[in-house]
């Protein structure tokens, strides 16, 4: 007899704590299997958000930091800066990323710092109940905008793997989806992709994730075969998916 | 005996951070601080740290965060309004038991204030500053002298009983050229044994979680209990305060930082013109000598707190002396500085029968 797959050793044997349907639980799989595959968990450092993930911490098999909101590109620059053979990742959420944490992201990739950031996209904040997230989409509705989003009330979705990939210093930024199993392989591959860019010293690399939330979307989507309906339907017109940037490495 | 060398308060405090074994400093420029970053910008690559110049105090102190977390010396600095902007990593660096340094060099204030400086800024750096509770390890330098020495005392303390340590000094100590001597050895980081907390390259050991959080009922009151402990252990044995004059006084001024200096100009015009003046000057301004504090008050009737801020150390001397001495106020808020002259004035008035208490100056 032959075990032909297991839970990677990165990742904890825990219960956690997210909802039926929800991406991250796939997502850290994914990042886990990484980290074994790449022969990294021993020297790797995760820095957990505030948000869904905060437990994240508990959940990797690998030195883990939670810090505040939205700032963990500045406490990965940290961490980085002072113990360069470490491999640091920071995982974060889009309330977290694209909105607390904008300045810092930015800041991140522009000075083409040595870290992996998995960025997961649902369009909506979930740890706090489903309000308005900066990446919602426009009609979508959320408990801080009951009848859909509105461009005159609260502008427009921000695009951040497009945004980013304009900044010189990011060296790879792909957009990515776990709505289905081919996705899911694809995910993987660029989440690989991302962590060994820095095992090879190349520069800042950012995923983005799109990713259900079926407890926060609302009536119809809150069915978890509808939820990844509205990943295909719903987000990827907005959030096309695919590579924004695949640079060689910035010379520091 | 080591050299002596004429050194700029903010460079002095950064060459004592390096010399006291920080190798990593994030920073954002803001006035009168950025000879700090300045200095670190140059001086940590020649002792392999790191510098960042980051895009906002936010980010700085954040950064710090997680540098400390990997158990490496750091620290960041700025000045009141940039303070403001880093409680919340300040709260977060308390609330994870990581030791870190800071210095404020403070300046005028409420809001944009101005750039001179100023003193307003002690209720934040003693009263915790952020949300949740705990506490700052604070010193408060009077010159660059001190400047240059005291951030040793703050790694040490920071590093024994893990919690932030802060040199709060201001715009005139922070620009001010003096002699100084380096009186500590510099440390060998090399020599410094990892902490059993610290992240990094593991070794087949378990795994180490850095976190402020416990969600669990009654955890988190577990957590900030056995802080308080450490707190306590503080309190108890790391009290600094400097005393002049302070055998015969009859009137006792308490005074930190700049105001210390011109109250020492003060209490001698005081004791020409025959009063018997002395200064209390404490160093520590967490914790706060209140035990010494309440002993003088047994003898010493009348104590005058002199401060450039709108009366904030002073509420720390009542407390001190819990109504066993009356307690007066010259007070110069909005970062203006007093004089000699003006404080000998409100000693004088306060010398006589029945002044009226906790007066201030205009």
């Amino acid at each position: 007899m032959q075990l032909l797959n297991k839970r990677p050793e990165s990742l904890l044997d825990v219960t956690m704590h997210y909802c039926p349907g929800c991406g991250h639980g796939i997502v850290h799989r994914l990042v886990a299997e990484v980290m074994d595959e790449l022969g990294i968990r021993e020297r790797t450092i995760g820095v957990a958000p505030v948000g869904c993930a905060v437990f994240a911490d508990v959940y990797f098999n690998c030195d883990m930091i939670q810090g505040a909101h939205g700032r963990g590109p500045a406490e990965a620059t940290g961490i980085k800066r002072s113990k360069p053979d470490t491999i640091v990742f920071s995982y974060q959420g889009d309330g977290d990323l694209a909105s607390i944490g904008m300045a810092e992201i930015v800041h991140a990739a522009i000075r083409s710092e040595h870290i992996t950031v998995i960025f997961i996209n649902n369009a909506i904040y979930g740890m706090t109940g489903g309000q308005m997230a900066p990446t919602t989409l426009l009609g979508q509705k959320a408990t801080t905008c009951v009848e859909g989003r509105t461009v005159k009330q609260a502008g427009y979705p921000i695009k951040m793997s497009e945004m980013l990939a304009t900044i010189d210093g990011s060296v790879y930024i792909e957009r990515t989806a776990v709505n289905s199993a081919p996705n899911v392989m694809k995910t993987k591959a660029a989440i690989k992709k991302a962590f060994k860019n820095q095992v090879d010293g190349k520069g800042f690399s950012m995923v983005e994730i799109l990713s259900m939330c079926p407890t926060n979307w609302g009536t119809k989507a809150s069915n978890p075969a509808e939820a990844t309906k509205f990943v295909v339907d719903g987000m990827m017109p907005v959030y096309p998916l695919g590579v924004y940037k695949d640079a060689d490495a910035v010379k520091k | 005996m080591a050299e002596k060398k004429l050194m700029k308060g903010n460079e002095a405090l950064a060459e004592g951070a390096v010399r006291a074994g920080c190798r990593f400093f994030a920073g954002y420029p803001i006035t009168p601080q950025n000879e700090v970053p300045e200095y670190m910008s140059w001086r940590l690559p020649q002792v392999g740290g790191a510098f960042v110049q980051s895009e906002s105090e936010v980010s700085a102190i954040n950064m710090v965060y997680g540098a400390a977390a990997t158990g490496v010396r750091c620290m960041t600095s700025s000045s009141s309004p940039g303070m403001s902007l880093k409680q919340e990593g300040i709260s977060y660096c308390a609330g994870a038991d990581l030791p870190v340094f800071l210095a404020n060099v403070m300046r005028g204030g409420p809001g944009l204030g101005n750039i001179a400086g100023a003193q307003g800024d002690y209720w934040q750096a003693t009263r915790g500053g952020g949300h949740g509770d705990y506490r700052t390890f604070v010193m408060a330098p009077n010159g660059a002298n001190e400047m240059a020495n005291f951030p040793h005392k703050c790694f040490e303390i920071a590093c024994k009983y893990r919690l932030p340590s802060m040199v709060l000094a201001d715009g005139i100590i922070g620009q001010m050229m003096e002699p100084v001597e380096f009186m500590h050895p510099e440390v060998d980081v090399k020599a410094l044994k990892e902490p059993d907390w610290a992240l990094g390259v593991n070794h087949g050991r378990a795994k180490r979680i850095v976190k402020s959080y416990d969600l669990r009922e009654g955890m988190l009151e577990l957590m900030v209990n056995e802080r308080v402990k450490r707190y306590r252990q503080i309190e108890a044995a790391e009290v600094i305060y400097e005393e002049k004059m302070m055998d015969d006084a009859e009137i006792a001024i308490v005074a930190y930082g700049t105001s210390a200096r011109i109250s020492v100009a003060a209490m001698k015009l005081a004791r020409e013109k025959g009063l018997k003046v002395g200064l209390f000057r404490p160093v520590t301004l967490w914790p706060f000598p209140k035990a010494r504090l309440a002993e003088l008050s047994k003898r010493i009737k009348k104590f005058l707190v002199v401060e450039m801020s709108l009366g904030q150390m002073v509420e720390d001397v009542q407390l001190s002396v819990n109504g066993r001495a009356d307690v007066y106020l010259h007070a110069r808020p909005g970062a203006s500085v007093m004089t000699a002259e003006e404080v000998y004035t409100t000693m004088e008035s306060i010398s006589k029968k029945g002044a009226k208490e906790y007066a201030t100056a205009k």
